[in-house]
């Protein structure tokens, strides 16, 4: 490989535009994965790794990544990201919340175990690996939860870029003007993953903030 | 007697500690089932590492985490939950902390003006 060759591959890789990684994070049950799995089903060419959902807490316990997502928002613009679902951010995990579901204690000690270490290995990741943060919040529910209020603060001390997404705005009690109000720093976007309600207004918010 | 410990630690105490020194006096006193109160909060990047350590520690009936709740402080701009966020910088003001065992430590109402929780024994 001549000089010029070798100068040219150093430049493409030194101004190659990296794609970024983009974590979901949230509470337990905020609705992370039907995110995650709306993502990759509306962008993803080839299908991608659908997460499980459930009403169980901490159903997701190892965090799933689904690569290479162009997403295409209303002006034309595009971001290619790394979509990465994380396990719901807590303080506790005991393990007798789970028996309550109908889980053996076996089981619910095993599925506790595998909760804790995928919180820590979420929070490290953060602390490491990630380039921006969909941060969901149940909007039925009160945003003044301790876990929100670390969870945002250690996300701008990383200066991180921050789109909040006000999950299930389909169920009556959702109010997702108490969750603007609490963040007016950061966009939030109310929408329901689930049913797909204003998830469009997500994904310009996702290109305008991360790209 | 039956009761509960209380340990509050002063801002000056925990100025000069090393965040992992910090954390891991925070963990053993809350494992023993101590309730600890810090006159100044932590950075955020300590949170994020109490959060880690605590999901390593957490043991079937034995340990099963932490309850942590911060007193607002002076207000910043921005909305309500600006006062919680923006803390554990000197500049920025100290905010005292609550962090106790979660099966003892029970918030009951947080506001502005508000912190109340309940305490029981393990």
């Amino acid at each position: 490989m001549g000089f010029s060759q070798t100068f040219s591959m150093l430049l493409s890789r030194l101004f190659q535009k990296k794609t970024l990684r983009i974590g979901i994070y949230g509470p337990p049950n905020a609705g992370k994965t039907t995110l995650a799995n709306r993502i990759t089903h509306d962008w993803k060419e080839v299908s991608g790794n659908d997460g499980k959902i459930s009403d169980i807490p901490h159903e997701t316990r190892k965090a799933l990544r689904n690569e290479n997502i162009s997403i295409t928002g209303s002006s034309g613009n595009s971001i290619t990201i790394d979509i990465v679902d994380t396990p719901g951010v807590t303080t506790k995990v005991d393990y007798n919340e789970f028996l309550e579901f109908g889980l053996c204690k076996e089981e619910a000690i095993k599925r506790a175990r595998e909760a804790t270490e995928g919180v820590a290995e979420a929070m490290h990741w953060l602390r490491e690996d990630i380039d921006g943060v969909v941060y969901m919040m149940d909007a039925t529910e009160d945003p003044f939860i301790q876990v929100n209020i670390m969870m945002v603060g250690i996300i701008e001390s990383r200066n991180l870029p921050v789109v909040i997404a006000a999950n299930k705005i389909d169920l009556p009690d959702a109010a997702p003007h108490t969750i603007r109000n609490a963040f007016p720093q950061h966009p939030v976007i109310p929408v329901s993953c689930l049913e797909g309600m204003k998830i469009d207004e997500l994904y310009d918010a996702m290109i305008r903030i991360f790209r | 007697m039956q009761g509960v410990r209380v340990d509050l630690i002063s801002a000056n105490r925990l100025r000069n500690m090393p965040s992992t020194e910090k954390i891991q006096l925070i963990l053993e006193r809350v494992r023993e089932g101590t309730i600890v109160i810090l006159e100044s909060g932590l950075s955020p990047q300590e949170q994020s590492e109490l959060i880690e350590m605590t999901m390593m520690q957490i043991k079937p009936d034995q340990f099963s985490g932490i309850e942590i709740e911060t007193y607002p402080g002076r207000t910043r701009q921005g909305g309500v939950l600006s006062r919680f966020i923006h803390q554990g910088s000197p500049d920025e003001g100290s905010r005292l902390t609550v962090i106790g065992p979660a099966n003892q430590l029970t918030l009951i109402q947080k506001n502005k003006d508000l912190l109340s929780a309940w305490i029981t024994t393990g």
